[in-house]
C-alpha cells in the first residue's frame, strides 16, 4: 500500500480498523477528537459500530462489555478523559479481557491544558485503578509508529488477555506524517473460547469481577502475575539510537524523544559521545536495554514532558539512582532543542 | 543528506496549514521523510495559526522547529515578529509584504528576504486574495527548493481530489505567479 499523509488521530483510527477492530466507544476531547470523528464515519462502512457514549465512564464500560463478548474493541481519549476511565480499566484487567485504550496526552493535572504532555506516565504505567495489576503500555514517537503500535496493541491484548494502552500525546495526534498500513496478525493468538456469545447448546461462560473468598482472590492475582511474567519476558521493546560508543545516554520516549534526537545531532557535531535509549514499551520497561549498556554509560539523561515521572524506573533499571539526571517541561510545553543541548552540556561538562 | 525546515505562519483562515500540507504532500511523493506539525487549539480562531513542515532524506527528529529554520513564511506582522529570529544563518524569510513589513534589524544578517505582494498578485489575477497562500508557496519553493517544482502538480492531484479538481488550474497559476515573482526579486 502506498504511503499517505495522515493526521495521527485519523491514522490510529484507520490502524484499528485494519487490525480488525469493529467497535469504538468514546467521548470527544481535544486533542484526540479526530479519532472518534474518523471512526464515526469509517466504522459503519466496514460493518462496525461507533457509539459516542454519554461519558467516558459509560464508554469504558461499553468497552468492557464488547471485550467480554469477544470483540476487538477500542476507546480513545486524552488525559482527563482517561482519568475517568480508570475504574473500568481495572475491571477489564481483573476480568483478563483484551481491550485497547489510546491516550493522546495533554498537560495536567485536572482539566489542565489542551497542549501536549507526558504526565500520565504514572497513571498508565503504575496503574490508575485499584488493586494489583499492570497495563501493557506502548509509547509511539511518530505517526507511523502510532499506527504500528495500535495494530500490535490488539494482538498483545488478545495474546495475554489484558488491556493495552497506547500512550501518545497531542502532538502525535495532531501532526501529519506519511504512513502505510501493513497489518500482519501475530502467530499464536489464542481463540476466544471464553467469550460471552450466547450459550445456545454450548457451554456456559461466565466473566466476573467479584472474587469474594480471599484465597480465591489471591490465587486469581497470582494467575494474573504469571501472565505478567510472560509479558515481561517477551514484550520489552526499545530503540538504541547511536548507543555503540555512547558514554552518556538520554532516556526519552514519544514526542520528547524526537526533540532529543535532534539535540543529539547538535551534540554529536561537537564531538560528544551521546546516544539515546528510547523505550517503546513503558510497561514492561525495557530492562534489557539498560543491562546491555549500563557498563559503558556514565549518566542517564532522562528528558520528558512531565516533572520526571519516568525517573524512578530509569533509576531502577540502571540500578544506580546517582546516575540519573532529569530535564523536563510540563503543563503543555515541549522542550526545545536548545534547552536539551544546554542541559546535556551542563551534565557532561567538557567530557567528549 | 539535506533537511528543509519551514515555518508557515499567519492568521487563521489565510491558508497556512493547507500550503504546508501541499508542500508536505509533494515531498512525500518524492519519497522524502516529512512531518507536518500544526499549532492547534484556541489560537486557531482568528489568532495566529502556524505549521512546521520538515522535509528530509533521513528520519526526522523534533517536528517542532525552534531554531535553524531553512525558511520562515510570514503571512502577517505578528507571525513575522514571532518567527523571524528562528531563520538559520543564510536562510530565507518570505514575507507577504501587503500585510507585513520587515523592521530594521529584524532579520539576521545574511538572511535572504523575499517581499512578496501576495495579496495584490492574487487579487490582480483572480479578483480576490484567497489564493495569496499559493502565491507565497510558489515563492517559498523558488527561494529554498525543498522539492522539485514539477512535484507540486502531483501534490495538487492528491490534495484536490474528485470534485475539488476544478480548483487545480487557479492554484497552479497562483503558485507560478509567486514562483516567478520571487525569481524576479532575486535577480
Amino acid at each position: 500500500m502506498a504511503k499517505v499523509l495522515m493526521k495521527g488521530n485519523e491514522a490510529v483510527g484507520k490502524a484499528a480498523i485494519e487490525a480488525g477492530c469493529r467497535y469504538f466507544f468514546g467521548y470527544p476531547i481535544t486533542p484526540q477528537s479526530e479519532v472518534p470523528e474518523y471512526l464515526s464515519s469509517e466504522l459503519p462502512k466496514v460493518g462496525g459500530t461507533f457509539v459516542q457514549a454519554e461519558s467516558e465512564v459509560a464508554a469504558i464500560n461499553m468497552v468492557y462489555g464488547a471485550a467480554a463478548a469477544g470483540a476487538r474493541v477500542l476507546t480513545s481519549s486524552s488525559s482527563p478523559g482517561v482519568a475517568l476511565k480508570q475504574e473500568g480499566i481495572g475491571y477489564i484487567s481483573n476480568a483478563s479481557l483484551p481491550a485497547v485504550i489510546i491516550n493522546m496526552m495533554r498537560g495536567g493535572p485536572g482539566l489542565g491544558t489542551i497542549q501536549p504532555g507526558q504526565a500520565d506516565y504514572n497513571m498508565a504505567v503504575k496503574g490508575g485503578s485499584n488493586g494489583d495489576y499492570h497495563n501493557v503500555v506502548l509509547a509511539p514517537a511518530s505517526v507511523q509508529e502510532a499506527v504500528d503500535m495500535v495494530m500490535e496493541a490488539f494482538d498483545i491484548a488478545d495474546m495475554y488477555g489484558t488491556p493495552v494502552i497506547v500512550l501518545a500525546d497531542g502532538l502525535i495526534g495532531q501532526m501529519m506524517e506519511p504512513v502505510e498500513f501493513n497489518y500482519v496478525r501475530r502467530e499464536g493468538i489464542p481463540e476466544k473460547t471464553w467469550a460471552l456469545t450466547g450459550k445456545g447448546k454450548g457451554e456456559r461462560h461466565n466473566i466476573k469481577n467479584l472474587v469474594i473468598d480471599p484465597d480465591d482472590c489471591e490465587a486469581w492475582n497470582h494467575e494474573h502475575f504469571e501472565v505478567y511474567e510472560r509479558i515481561l519476558a517477551n514484550e520489552e521493546a526499545w530503540e538504541d539510537y547511536l548507543m555503540e560508543d555512547a558514554e552518556y545516554a538520554f532516556v526519552s520516549y514519544g514526542t520528547a524523544s524526537r526533540v532529543v534526537r535532534t539535540a543529539i545531532g547538535y551534540l554529536r557535531a561537537e564531538g560528544y559521545k551521546v546516544g539515546m535509549i528510547r523505550p517503546k514499551t513503558l510497561w514492561p520497561f525495557p530492562q534489557k536495554a539498560f543491562d546491555k549498556w549500563n557498563g559503558q554509560v556514565k549518566k542517564y539523561l532522562d528528558v520528558e514532558m512531565s516533572m520526571g515521572q519516568m525517573v524512578p524506573d530509569v533509576a531502577y533499571a540502571c540500578n544506580d539512582k546517582n546516575k540519573v539526571v532529569f530535564h523536563g517541561r510540563t503543563g503543555g510545553n515541549v522542550p526545545t532543542v536548545d534547552e536539551v543541548v544546554a542541559f546535556a552540556k551542563e551534565i557532561m561538562g567538557g567530557d567528549k | 543528506m539535506s533537511t528543509f525546515s519551514i515555518i508557515f505562519a499567519g492568521f487563521g483562515g489565510q491558508g497556512t496549514q493547507s500550503m504546508g500540507k501541499i508542500l508536505a504532500y509533494a515531498a512525500m511523493l518524492e519519497g522524502k521523510e516529512v512531518s507536518w506539525c500544526p499549532s492547534y487549539g484556541p489560537e486557531m480562531r482568528g489568532g495566529t495559526s502556524n505549521v512546521h513542515v520538515i522535509i528530509s532524506d533521513e528520519g526526522i527528529g523534533s517536528p517542532v522547529i525552534t531554531k535553524d529554520a531553512t525558511c520562515v513564511v510570514a503571512l502577517n506582522k505578528p507571525s513575522l515578529d514571532k518567527f523571524a529570529h528562528t531563520v538559520a544563518d543564510g536562510g530565507a524569510l518570505v514575507i507577504n509584504s501587503d500585510l507585513a513589513e520587515l523592521e530594521e534589524g529584524q532579520a539576521k544578517a545574511g538572511t535572504r528576504v523575499f517581499n512578496i505582494p501576495a495579496n495584490k498578485i492574487a487579487t490582480d489575477a483572480f479578483g480576490g486574495s484567497k489564493l495569496a497562500n499559493l502565491v507565497m508557496l510558489g515563492a517559498v519553493v523558488y527561494a529554498t527548493s525543498p522539492i522539485k517544482v514539477e512535484s507540486i502538480d502531483d501534490a495538487f492531484t492528491h490534495v484536490f481530489e474528485g470534485g475539488k479538481a476544478k480548483f487545480i488550474p487557479d492554484n497552479k497559476k497562483a503558485f507560478e505567479l509567486g514562483f516567478n515573482c520571487a525569481k524576479e526579486l532575486d535577480k
